[in-house]
């Protein structure tokens, strides 16, 4: 390890680093704008100025950019020197001469990277007396709002929406002090990743529009770390709430995970927990005044739980102690996974497999490592848009590595890496149903039917291990499987990356043989951020429990825990499935077609409202915490109601408590598979120094006031019995262990910038480790899962097609889709057919057809997809209002004049 | 649409670089060629032309000054506002293409016969004042000379 | 006195290849192709040869950063710069509408030593006349095998393309001149890697200015020793000199390398007009430091101008009369520097314009005393290193002196709250 010397004090620092990374790794307080971790350095806004010396004799010593010069054993600089100083002052001032006085009414106040840099650099006064240019803002979305006056020329907009995201609808335009930056027009932004900009730029010009609605100061937010809800990445986040409303999401940087960004879904996604459509009391239906209080719903509950045979549908959207709780309630024989039998069936085979150890799951951060990644038929843009963004990111730093080889530029480098690059690119092949915007940076990218993705699959691992089964006589399929498995040969650090939404079997099972044949890790995108909690539980399918009530008869009491039946299965099964049962019990926290079906309906609290353990697609656990007590106390977690259920029917421990660490031990031992998953946190008694953690800033404000219109006098405190977490500002000031970061602030970093004090270093992981403990344990011993069952080629069929779901980053998702901002984004149901299949079948584009599955139809419009092979049909799927089908499933689609009939 | 003209010269310029994109400056210049300028339906189609993004074509085109992104006149004065021309009195001339035109720095007669431009160095100090008027240039220019030489162009 | 640069100069009917060739035009490229590439940039190192685009770097080293050999990249780019944008400057002009085949004779055997395969001329918008003639002359130099491939049985094949440009004095600095060409916003790149290495496209690359490439057939002809002998200075070879403002005979000669400011003035541009006395001079183009009438012995060579505080440049230089009032004069010069600054950095975007306004204020009476400071700081904090490429740094060289030679002026007006010229 090299040795530098600042202000004449020795520092071991890593090599390969610049001065700023490892200036700011060793603690010291260096402003910089452009420079960010994930964009690395271009050295244009000059903040970062030090001085550095020849030698030991050298004193007048030259400036330079910090981020722009590498480390260097022996090296000498300074911080403290007086012109380094006053250039980083001076910088500052010359930020300033153009940005607007707006700090009051600026939504980035208090946040600001731009503020905490001048009051670093010490710039107080100011000189330049002239007109300050004004630019036009432009309308940007419905999640981004835009305040051009405010920039300051950073470049980092572009250079993450452009380089990091590959979006290419925002740029720098014009030029000298007129630069501009934004759209060519005014317009949606288009990439799902542009909420990042809201954090990327350090200063307010670009700024989160749904905060806006209900502003509040960061400063003022309660905020607990917490873990995305809208898929099965499990990005961590921080939510943040104020007067008993989410009023925003931020990235929690998690090194292994998400990183320094979220996708749109996560960000935007929150407000559900605002919406009307919450359940706020308990409701009983059939009886006149159906709002119960909580006695009079344990009354009834205390009933029905005695005298009648329980059957529980969990949730792939609920927290594993929530699942848990059902099961412990009904018996582990009586409880059901609340999804397809397909779905159901695809998700254990994957959790089976990890369970193995034969097969590892990547990373986020691991998937960004990779050096060659092969997807086979998952869309992952659609449905796992972080890992979509991480792929992104192997493609563009495996080409970045290769030239940082060849010609010894460092890495950080980021223009001249990129000039050197050029065009080049690291390996993906692309291999989807219809195609995704990733394809745009795939070496090999093609379209094709779910079998023969299989099929592709099984021919590259046969070139890679020839003892393995080949696919014959298809010579065009065996050249593309040669060019990925050459590929595929080379690399160090491979990932196959696969999902369920073909519901193809194949696809999976070559996915693990190639793995296995090049030892690659997997990733397996699943529907839900729970849903590999939920599979490893091991429960049989929602199709399962319907065949059961049809064939036991009406004696059941059905409990559903936060799903939506009708979302998973087809409306004539769960109408059935309802019509079958003596009782339906659900408990959910927003209104839908199955919770009208409850006779009995108890109100949940969303994520926001309470803790919980989501399993992400790699089999890691990671806690969420609860951000605020909502008004309605009577809103709980669905654990907390399924547990005093539980004791109710047990008769058992009324007045004792219960919580989510009990709850987890408890699992641990019923259920071994999920052995460490008390380690993803701290438990509840946890404190540093007797301090708990405060979920509230040390300038939180209005305390006393802000319910003053209720109540002069200030409520008490609530006390939380279930978490390390204060809700108050008092507390441990200091770092928290990882799990439990409920925001990033540190003396003189109020922005966002401050994650660097919690990390080892920038862009590594939170100092004591990346939070979340994966359930899946090393391997001991491995027995290879080779597969050896291929499928035949894909044929069309006459007037049928077989059915597959479309989904939509923005707008497939359950929860998110109450977010009015998603909801004017998302696109409409549809159906989508090839070109010539919609010749053939004589309709325009546009107009409405009769789709026809299993006796029940539906009308879409419909429209051409390009690539997608003919005799399939891609069915918008999860959006509000599209239809649920058997997928994989063979459909018959007639063709309507315009208009219908 | 591109007409035929432009995407020849278009393909011409493109076969000369490595990669599409970097034929995008030329692309623009045929196109303000054929029309004065680079409208936003034209840039569009150059876009789409070249695979690019409008936002990444208007990037490149704002950059410089002498793609025009508005519509200019049909001809072009640029008045050379740099040293040698200043130290012999360039300023003369600007007010007397004022006084002539009605029109300032920026601007466009109302009968779009001429638009008015600052315009860097030309080159030409060992002859300054200097003017050109689209591709032809004056030098040594008087006030007195200015009236006949915009009568050249209608 | 020998003018090899502008001996066959002909602004009326420049020389054809066919022409040249009669005056022995494109010896030095069947000269060049007998000797080994090394041999040649040897050759350019050891005549002294420096940059005529305003650095002054040797040129024969500058060729021998790039990577030769098998493993070397390929393709290889060869860029003249032609986009001469300095305000007051006006040498390349006549080499390029007086003599393109010189050039183009220049940049073949450039690229040869340095085995590129695509060379581009890079030439500002307004050079409507070079355009054309460069484009002919590259069309002739195809036609009679000096570029495409296999060039005179050699095996080795060269491109050469015109690229005009659309604006802006930034696509001057060799940097941005290359993402110019690369159909990119010309901001420019951080060095290293310099172009040699990773240049245009990512590719081993050279950029030399109009004037270097035309010494280039001379050399290889007549040999470093001549090159150097051609000079009265330790810089080698002949230099295109040039003199505007109010002299009587603006103009750009070719003369050895070393003439003295007074030389030029008073002899080659026949002295101040009637009326007029020097006050100061910017000895080549907008971005040098000024000199005043104690300067006028000082040799213009690159070590000499350097020595009397200022820089040799372009070396076409400007000369500031007394009936001009400096800050008028220095405004027009920050006007310039912050229209053409890039956005890029923070220093220059914001920088000059700042120093443009306070020039305006001071310029119209409205000035304070401490808008001098003001002034200092900025020719302080926008020097070499401290903003991304020499743009600021070369528009502070005309404030710092001015602020040095000129302060009573800048007091006056500030005290008069007016312009007193
Ligand atoms: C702002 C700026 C503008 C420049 N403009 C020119 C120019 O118009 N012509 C030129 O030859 N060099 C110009 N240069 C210098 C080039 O960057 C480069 O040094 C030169 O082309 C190298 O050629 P040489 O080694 O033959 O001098 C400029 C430099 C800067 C910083
Ligand atoms: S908008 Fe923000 S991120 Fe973009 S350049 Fe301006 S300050 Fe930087
Ligand atoms: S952070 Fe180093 S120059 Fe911007």
């Amino acid at each position: 390890m090299p040795t530098i010397y600042i202000d004449n004090k020795p520092y071991e620092v890593k090599e390969g680093k610049n001065l700023l990374e490892a200036c700011l790794t060793l603690g010291f307080d260096l402003p910089y704008f452009c420079w960010h971790p994930a964009l690395n350095s271009v050295g244009a806004c000059r903040q970062c100025a030090v001085k550095v010396y020849k030698d030991e004799a050298d004193t007048k010593g030259r400036l330079v950019m910090s981020c722009m010069e590498g480390v260097k054993d022996g090296m000498r600089l300074s911080i403290n020197d007086q012109t380094a100083k006053a250039f980083r002052e001076q910088i500052i001032e010359w930020l300033m001469t153009n940005h607007p006085h707006d700090c009051p009414v600026c939504d980035e106040g208090g946040s600001c990277h731009l503020q905490d840099m001048t009051v670093m650099t010490g710039h107080d006064y100011r000189r330049y007396t002239f007109r300050k240019r004004t630019y036009k803002n432009q309308y940007l979305g419905p999640l981004l709002h835009h305040e051009m006056n405010r920039c300051i020329q950073c470049y980092r907009c572009v250079r993450y929406y452009r380089d990091y995201a590959g979006g290419d609808d925002l740029n720098v335009f014009a030029a000298h002090n007129h630069v501009y930056f934004g759209r060519d027009k005014d317009g949606v932004l288009q990439s799902p990743f542009s909420g990042n900009l809201a954090e990327v730029c350090p200063t307010g010009v670009f700024t989160d529009k749904t905060l806006k609605e209900h502003y509040t100061r960061k400063w003022d937010l309660t905020m607990a770390p917490s873990v995305c809800n809208h898929c099965s990445v499990g990005c961590n986040i921080i939510a943040g709430e104020r007067y008993g409303e989410l009023r925003c999401i931020l990235n929690r940087y998690n090194g292994d995970v998400n990183g320094y960004f979220i996708c749109d879904r996560g960000r935007y996604g929150y407000e559900f927990v605002n919406s009307e459509n919450r359940i706020k009391q308990p409701i009983i239906r059939n009886r006149t005044g159906e709002a119960a209080s909580e006695e009079e719903l344990m009354r009834s509950m205390g009933t029905i739980l005695t005298h009648q045979k329980l059957l529980g549908i969990g949730s792939p959207r609920a927290s594993v102690e929530s699942n848990f709780a059902l099961m412990q309630l009904v018996g582990h024989d009586n409880f059901y996974q609340g999804v397809s039998e397909a779905e159901a069936y695809l998700t254990r085979k994957i959790a089976g497999w990890m369970q193995t150890g034969s097969i590892r799951s990547a990373s986020l951060k691991e998937i960004e490592q990779s050096d060659v990644v092969v997807v086979l038929g998952e869309d992952i843009w659609n449905t796992a848009p972080m890992m979509a963004l991480a792929v992104r990111q192997s493609v563009v730093k495996t080409a970045a590595a290769q030239a940082a080889q060849k010609t010894n530029l460092p890495l950080w480098h980021d223009a001249a890496i990129k000039e050197y690059v050029q065009d080049q690119k690291g390996f993906l092949a692309n291999i989807t149903v219809a195609g995704s915007p990733l394809d745009e940076i795939a070496a090999h990218q093609q379209c094709l039917a779910p079998d023969d993705i299989a099929r592709l699959g099984w021919a590259i691992a046969h070139e890679l291990d020839a003892s393995l089964p080949g696919v014959s006589n298809d010579e065009s399929l065996l050249q593309q499987a040669q060019a990925i498995a050459n590929a595929l040969k080379t690399a160090k650090n491979p990932v196959i990356i696969s999902g369920i939404t073909c519901y193809n079997e194949s696809i999976l099972t070559a996915a693990v043989t190639l793995a296995t044949a090049c030892h690659a890790k997997v990733g397996f995108a699943l529907p839900e951020c729970n849903s590999m909690g939920l599979a490893l539980m091991q429960a049989p399918s929602l199709e399962k429990a319907v065949d059961r009530m049809q064939r036991e008869g009406d004696s059941f009491t059905v409990v559903v825990l936060e799903n939506d039946l009708y979302r998973n299965i087809s409306a004539t099964l769960v109408d059935d499935f309802f019509s079958h049962c003596r009782n339906a019990v659900v408990i959910d926290s927003l209104h839908n077609a199955t919770t009208e079906k409850a006779q009995v309906l108890i109100p949940s609290a969303t994520f926001a409202e309470g803790d919980g353990t989501l399993v992400n697609y790699e089999g890691r656990a990671q806690r969420y915490f609860q951000v605020f007590v909502p008004a309605e106390g009577i809103i709980k977690e669905s654990w907390k109601w399924l547990w005093h259920l539980y004791l109710l029917k047990m008769q058992a421990g009324n007045g004792h408590d219960h919580y989510p660490n009990e709850l987890l031990e408890k699992l641990e031992s019923v259920l071994p598979q999920f052995k460490g998953i008390t380690k993803s946190s701290p438990p509840r008694h946890f404190t540093i120094h007797g301090e708990r953690i405060p979920r509230e800033p040390h300038r939180y404000s209005g305390r006393t006031a802000m319910l003053a219109d209720r109540n002069v006098s200030e409520p008490k405190p609530v006390q939380d019995n279930d978490s390390p977490f204060s809700f108050t500002m008092e507390g441990f000031k200091g770092l928290p262990p990882a799990p439990l970061i409920p925001f990033f602030w540190a003396p003189g970093w109020n922005s966002v910038q401050a994650v660097t004090k919690y990390q080892e270093e920038p862009g590594g992981s939170l100092k004591g480790g990346d939070p979340g403990i994966s359930l899946f344990k090393e391997p001991t011993q491995t027995t290879p899962l080779v597969f050896h069952e291929i499928p035949e080629a894909f044929a069309v069929r006459h007037q049928k097609w077989l059915l597959l779901p479309q989904y939509h980053v923005l707008g497939s998702g359950e929860l998110s889709s109450y977010t009015k901002a998603l909801q004017e984004l998302s696109p409409q149901p549809s159906i989508a057919l090839s070109a010539e299949d919609l010749q053939g079948l004589g309709v325009e584009e546009g107009s409405s057809v009769q789709l026809k599955i299993n006796g029940t139809s539906c009308m879409l419009p419909v429209k051409i997809q390009k690539g997608l092979p003919k005799g399939i049909a891609l069915v918008a799927a999860g959006l509000q209002g599209s239809p649920v089908m058997s997928w994989g499933e063979w459909g018959k689609i007639d063709g309507m004049t315009n208009g219908g009939e | 649409m591109l007409s035929e003209s432009e995407i020849h010269a278009i393909d011409h310029e493109v076969s000369l670089v490595p990669h599409k994109k970097a034929a995008v400056i030329e692309a623009l210049k045929v196109v303000q060629q054929h029309h004065g300028w680079v409208s936003d339906e034209k840039l569009e189609e150059v876009a789409a032309y070249l695979d690019m993004s409008p936002a990444e074509v208007d990037s490149v085109a704002t950059f410089y000054n002498l793609i025009f992104r508005k519509p200019v006149g049909r001809h072009v004065i640029l008045l050379c506002d740099s040293i040698s021309c200043y130290v012999m009195g360039y300023k003369k001339l600007y007010e007397a293409l004022h006084e002539h035109l009605h029109i300032k720095f920026g601007e466009t007669t109302p009968d779009g016969r001429f638009t008015l431009l600052p315009n860097a160095c030309l080159g030409c100090c060992d002859h300054a004042p200097a003017l050109m008027v689209g591709e032809d240039l004056y030098r040594d220019v008087q006030v007195q000379d200015l009236e006949n030489i915009l009568a050249q162009y209608k | 006195m020998e003018k090899p640069l502008t001996q066959h100069i002909n602004l009326q009917q420049p020389l054809s290849l066919k022409e040249y060739e009669a005056k022995g035009g494109y010896s030095a490229v069947r000269k060049a192709l007998k000797m080994t590439p090394q041999e040649v940039q040897k050759m350019v190192q050891e005549s002294n040869l420096k940059g005529r685009g305003g650095a002054g770097f040797n040129t024969g080293m500058k060729w021998s950063f790039v990577p030769m050999g098998e493993n070397a990249p390929h393709p290889k780019y060869l860029v003249a710069n032609a986009d001469e944008m300095e305000p007051g400057t006006f040498k390349d002009r006549l080499l390029l509408e007086g003599h393109p085949h010189q050039l183009i004779e220049g940049m073949i055997v450039a690229a040869y030593a340095i085995q590129a395969d695509i060379s581009y001329v890079f030439l500002r918008w307004a050079y409507k006349k070079a355009a054309a003639l460069i484009r002919k002359s590259i069309a002739e130099a195809y036609e009679a095998g000096y570029l495409g491939n296999d060039i005179l049985g050699s095996g080795w094949s060269l491109q050469m393309h015109l690229h005009t440009g659309v604006g802006r004095y930034m696509c001057g600095e060799e940097t941005a001149l290359l993402n110019a060409l690369e159909g990119k916003r010309a901001t420019p790149r951080a060095k290293p890697p310099f172009p040699q290495i990773s240049g245009l496209f990512g590719k081993p690359t050279i950029v030399n200015n109009v004037e270097t490439f035309c010494c280039i057939p001379h050399i290889v002809n007549n040999g470093a020793d001549w090159f150097k002998g051609l000079s009265k200075s330790e810089d080698a070879g002949t230099k295109i000199y040039g003199v505007s403002g109010k002299v009587n005979r603006p103009g750009a000669w070719e003369l050895p390398m070393g003439v003295t400011v007074r030389e030029l003035i008073e002899e080659h541009a026949g002295g101040m007009k009637n009326g007029y006395k020097i006050r100061g001079i910017l000895p080549g183009g907008a971005s040098t430091d000024f000199l005043t009438v104690d300067h006028l012995d000082v040799k213009m060579d690159f070590k000499s101008v350097a020595a009397a505080g200022s820089r040799m440049g372009t070396g076409t230089m400007i000369v500031m009369d007394d009936a001009t009032c400096p800050v008028g004069f220095v405004h027009n010069l920050q006007h310039f520097f912050a229209q053409e600054s890039c956005g890029w950095c923070t220093p220059c975007r914001e920088g000059l314009p700042w120093v443009e306004r306070i020039l305006l204020s001071i310029e119209k009476g409205e000035g304070r005393t401490e808008d001098l400071e003001l002034l200092q700081m900025h020719a302080q904090f926008l020097g070499p290193g401290n903003t991304f490429c020499a743009l600021a740094p070369g528009a502070m060289e005309p404030l710092q002196s001015a602020l040095k030679y000129f302060r009573d002026d800048f007091e006056r007006h500030i005290h008069q709250k007016g312009c007193p010229y």
